[in-house]
């Protein structure tokens, strides 16, 4: 066989292999995107198909009734934003801490039961959000489990998932303060700067705890494979000097751990960008919106409001977001020459 | 030198921790086997006052539980099976056979797996729509049935293991399909093991596909289903053992599937998080 025609055969051997792959990835992933792009620049209301004749072009009409002009749609945007910004807030440095603490108490030198304490802080990481979601709406109900226990602290605690409070809100009522006009005055995206410093509402708490326990035992395997790779000899090295243990950590430990620590802070920015099974299967976004995200206004305003074209333009607005926190984790975490 | 041993201290903060991890788990279970008037008055008891299985009968009679169970089963084996080897084929061919185009098929890859599920939600709707697909196996399944992240860790693994076997193979005539299903793919099982946990997790875990695919009750997984009665879609009323007595069972495959293979999935997690 000549050269040339072993080429060829390979090329046409190489593509027959990735064949599958490509067709269902490009009908299933790359077109529809393209689709939905053209949906968020169009008048299409959920009947027919969108790429027939009569769907018209609205340019970026979609965008900016989301982004401006005060309408309903703005303001369940704006609050959506804010309920996710404090989602996100709260979320990555819980589950960060957690996560590291973890992993370092875990990985302990000479420590017995290792398998089953690693197996007991990760398995909430395998279950499904529906299930999880499922339980905790039993744990935070009004004669719940936690309410039971912060009965014996005499706390009479709240019905999380039904109280739309937000908690600083209700730490401000609490010392006496009330809104101030100056912060109901002003709007940012629909929404008053007073109610944007609301914080999570105590149903969003609940979420945001939630999140933690599922997530802080994937990111501890992470600290783990990293703490394991640095070896002892360091640790020692500082024993010998006659660190204690907290100065090890601090200053022989941590530095080592960085670029570990920065993938978990970016992969957690990225995720607490998608909350959905949680809200779709708890809350539906209730109560009084405090738990509407992003992610999920855009699956309601399509499939409950057919208002397919701002759905659309909420899910590309969510992508650009994620896609910028990708590029700045790409950037942070780019080979130093 | 003394040898260290971890303080007593250490070990009562982790069983402290451990139990506020699986604590909750042991509560899903025990109220799942209560009556709901003891799980309004007693949710942190672990003992239900009257033992009673009556949450669990009417996972078949109150709900069509066993539907959902089997569209789940249905589904998570297809889409293992399609994924084990679509991603094993493409990561193959990704690795080791030099053709045109191979450079700009893995940007594409990459490029894909960039994209977060969650955007997909309206964009899968409308293709499987468009195909009329919409309200079939074929819509539940079908889209599911490769995953770039597989592609990546097939391509990984087939990187790693040395090409003279497959010159051999080549020598003695075999033709690229046969050679890579009887030669290379035999080698390659702790990556196909890796596949089938990820896969099976994956679909059997997944909702938002399954939200977006379908709305005929026959076609609903288990997923979908314990969403749409936990959020009282089918019913009112707290009804907490039942919808704790579904999620218990719904999470038994995954468990078992974790507790056999726990340290491959424990390394693998921790692998393909790194990317």
């Amino acid at each position: 066989m000549s050269g040339s025609s072993i080429r060829r055969g390979q090329t046409r051997d190489g593509w027959l292999f990735v064949a599958p792959a490509v067709i269902l990835l490009a009908v299933f992933l790359a077109f529809p995107v393209l689709m939905a792009l053209w949906v968020s620049v169009s008048d299409w209301r959920g009947v027919g198909s969108p790429l027939s004749g009569d769907v018209g072009f609205v340019g970026a009409d979609n965008y900016a009734n989301i982004l401006t002009g005060g309408s309903l749609q703005q303001r369940d945007f704006g609050t959506a934003m804010r309920n996710n910004v404090y989602y996100v807030l709260f979320v990555v440095p819980l589950q960060t801490a957690a996560a590291l603490g973890l992993a370092v108490l875990v990985h302990t030198k000479g420590l017995r039961g290792r398998g089953f304490f690693r197996t007991a802080f990760y398995f909430p990481s395998v279950t499904s959000a529906v299930a999880i979601t499922v339980l905790w709406l039993f744990l935070f109900n009004s004669t719940g489990v936690v309410n039971a226990i912060l009965g014996w602290v005499g706390i009479d605690g709240p019905n999380w998932f039904g109280k739309a409070d937000g908690i600083f809100h209700s730490a401000l009522a609490a010392v006496g303060v009330d809104a101030p006009a100056a912060l109901t005055d002003h709007r940012m995206l629909g929404v008053s700067w007073w109610e944007w410093l609301a914080g999570p509402s105590f149903a969003m708490s609940a979420f945001i705890l939630l999140a933690v326990f599922t997530t802080s035992g994937t990111f501890m395997l992470l600290f783990i494979a990293a703490l394991n790779n640095i070896g002892d000899e360091i640790e020692e090295a500082g024993r010998v000097d006659g660190a204690s243990s907290w100065q090890r950590f601090r200053h022989l430990t941590l530095p080592m751990l960085r670029p570990t620590l920065f993938t978990v802070l970016t992969l957690g920015l990225i995720g607490t960008w998608q909350v959905f099974d949680q809200i779709y299967t708890g809350t539906q976004g209730g109560p009084a919106k405090t738990t509407l995200t992003p992610a999920y206004l855009s699956f309601q305003s399509s499939f409950n409001s057919q208002r397919w074209g701002e759905g659309a333009a909420i899910a590309f607005i969510l992508f650009a977001i994620i896609v910028v926190l990708t590029l700045f984790q790409r950037w942070a975490l780019r080979e130093k020459p | 030198m003394t040898s260290r041993r971890p303080s007593p201290w250490l070990y009562a903060v982790l069983l402290l921790l451990a139990a506020v991890y699986i604590f909750p788990f042991l509560v899903n279970v025990a109220t799942s086997f209560k009556t709901e008037p003891d799980a309004a008055s007693n949710p942190i008891s672990l003992i239900p006052q009257t033992f009673t299985t009556a949450a669990y009968d009417r996972l078949f009679t109150e709900v069509p539980f066993p539907t959902w169970f089997k569209n789940s089963v249905v589904v998570t084996l297809f889409v293992t099976a399609g994924r084990v080897f679509f991603d094993s084929l493409a990561g193959y061919a990704l690795a080791r056979i030099h053709f045109r185009g191979r450079a700009l098929m893995f940007a594409l890859l990459v490029a894909i797996m960039a994209v977060p599920n969650v955007v997909l939600l309206i964009p899968k709707f409308l293709v499987i729509n468009q195909l009329g697909i919409y309200n079939s196996y074929p819509g539940l399944v079908v889209p599911l049935l490769v995953d770039a992240a597989g592609i990546f860790i097939m391509k990984n693994f087939f990187e790693s293991i040395p090409v003279a076997v497959e010159e051999q193979a080549r020598i003695d005539g075999a033709n690229t399909f046969r050679m890579f299903w009887s030669v290379v793919l035999p080698m390659a099982r702790p990556a196909l093991v890796t596949i089938v946990i990820l896969s099976f997790q994956g679909s059997w875990n997944e909702l938002n596909h399954f939200i977006v695919a379908a709305n005929d009750p026959e076609l609903t997984n288990l997923t979908k289903g314990v969403a749409q009665l936990a959020s009282n879609q089918l019913g009112q009323g707290t009804k907490y053992p039942l919808k704790l007595a579904a999620a218990a069972v719904m999470t038994i495959p995954v468990a078992i599937l974790f507790l056999v293979f726990q340290k491959r999935i424990m390394n693998t997690s921790a692998g393909a998080v790194k990317g």
